[in-house]
């Protein structure tokens, strides 16, 4: 996947996975309206808060009807995790003032993901740039674009957009997997918590507590 | 309007929750133990990611064969070293097909 420099490796991959993941944009459109979210409702949760999961789960829950205040908490715990990326992403990117302010926006999932994939730290920050102002543009279009076509566009699980955004993480994530066992104990331990934990805790706690399969390879 | 206050609530404590590491004091982020725990912990939270969305639908243990027949399709295709989006592509038309055919 790479014979050119890393910077155009990483320009490649921000470009593919902001374009592809940001296709799923048409789905929380959708979700939002079809919940009851008018266009503006929707299109103002994609610039300004931006960061699926949280979307989804508080259009989900004003849908079901349920109380504004422990729906906006639930969201909100899923955007935890992004504290954690944060954490990885100072040191990579490296930023001050205003440019940590910007960057701040764009530390989600996708671009922490394209960026640790990356093999400098040069190629690190281009990938981080390139997936968020790409991921960052298609999302919004496509929250328009689903928010306005909710009844023409059906389902949008019947266009397999639920895969993509596993099978990114996924494909982000096979080259380390392959090369370093300790990651792969790192992952698999990490899915079996989330997946124990999720019939037992409120949506987002599974995925953070998942945090703790690092302890256990940090311990041996 | 009360709607309008929980998407601003919303808004901003994403924001904050962004900053919050990416703004980690020095002293934290150079920390060995922190240093160590923020290299490997994003590979954790990617991995229950994939779990919690393929296996789980609201709250509890759930199988969706054209999903997981998708994400198969996508192991495939790493395996076969295939370029990114044909990766991606064939996880999607694998799911999307399936259900068309099932559903």
């Amino acid at each position: 996947m790479r014979q050119t420099t890393p910077r155009s490796s990483a320009v490649r991959d921000g470009l593919g996975v902001g374009l592809a993941v940001g296709l799923s944009g048409v789905a929380f459109g959708a979700a939002a309206v079809t919940a009851g979210l008018d266009v503006a409702q929707a299109c103002v949760l994609s610039l300004l808060a931006f960061t699926g999961a949280s979307q989804f789960a508080l259009a989900g829950a004003v849908g079901a009807g349920g109380d504004l205040l422990a729906a906006t908490a639930g969201a909100l715990l899923l955007g935890a995790r992004n504290t954690l990326y944060g954490l990885r992403l100072a040191d990579l990117l490296d930023t001050r003032g205003p440019r940590r302010l910007a960057a701040a926006h764009g530390v989600i999932d996708e671009t922490t993901a394209v960026a640790l994939a990356q093999p400098t730290r040069d190629g690190a920050r281009t990938g981080f740039t390139t997936t968020f102002l790409t991921l960052y543009v298609t999302w919004n279009l496509t929250t328009l674009a689903g928010a306005l076509g909710t009844s023409s566009l059906g389902d949008p699980g019947m266009l397999g957009l639920d895969v993509v955004g596993p099978a990114t993480f996924l494909a982000i994530l096979w080259p380390r997997l392959r090369e370093q066992p300790r990651l792969r104990t790192v992952a698999l331990t990490g899915m079996a918590i989330a997946l124990a934990a999720t019939p037992f805790l409120p949506p987002g706690v599974p995925v953070l507590l998942s945090a703790a399969a690092v302890l256990v390879v940090m311990m041996r | 309007m009360t709607l309008w206050w929980a998407i601003a609530a919303l808004c901003a404590g994403c924001y904050a929750l962004k900053l919050a590491g990416l703004a980690a004091p020095r002293r934290v982020l150079d920390h060995p133990v922190v240093h160590r725990f923020a290299e490997l912990v994003p590979v954790a939270l990617l991995a229950a990611l994939i779990a919690v969305q393929m296996f789980t639908t609201q709250g509890r243990l759930d199988i969706d064969l054209p999903r997981t027949a998708g994400l198969a399709a996508a192991v495939a295709a790493l395996l076969l070293r295939a370029p990114f989006l044909a990766v991606l592509a064939s996880a999607a038309a694998v799911t999307a097909v399936l259900r068309l055919l099932t559903g």
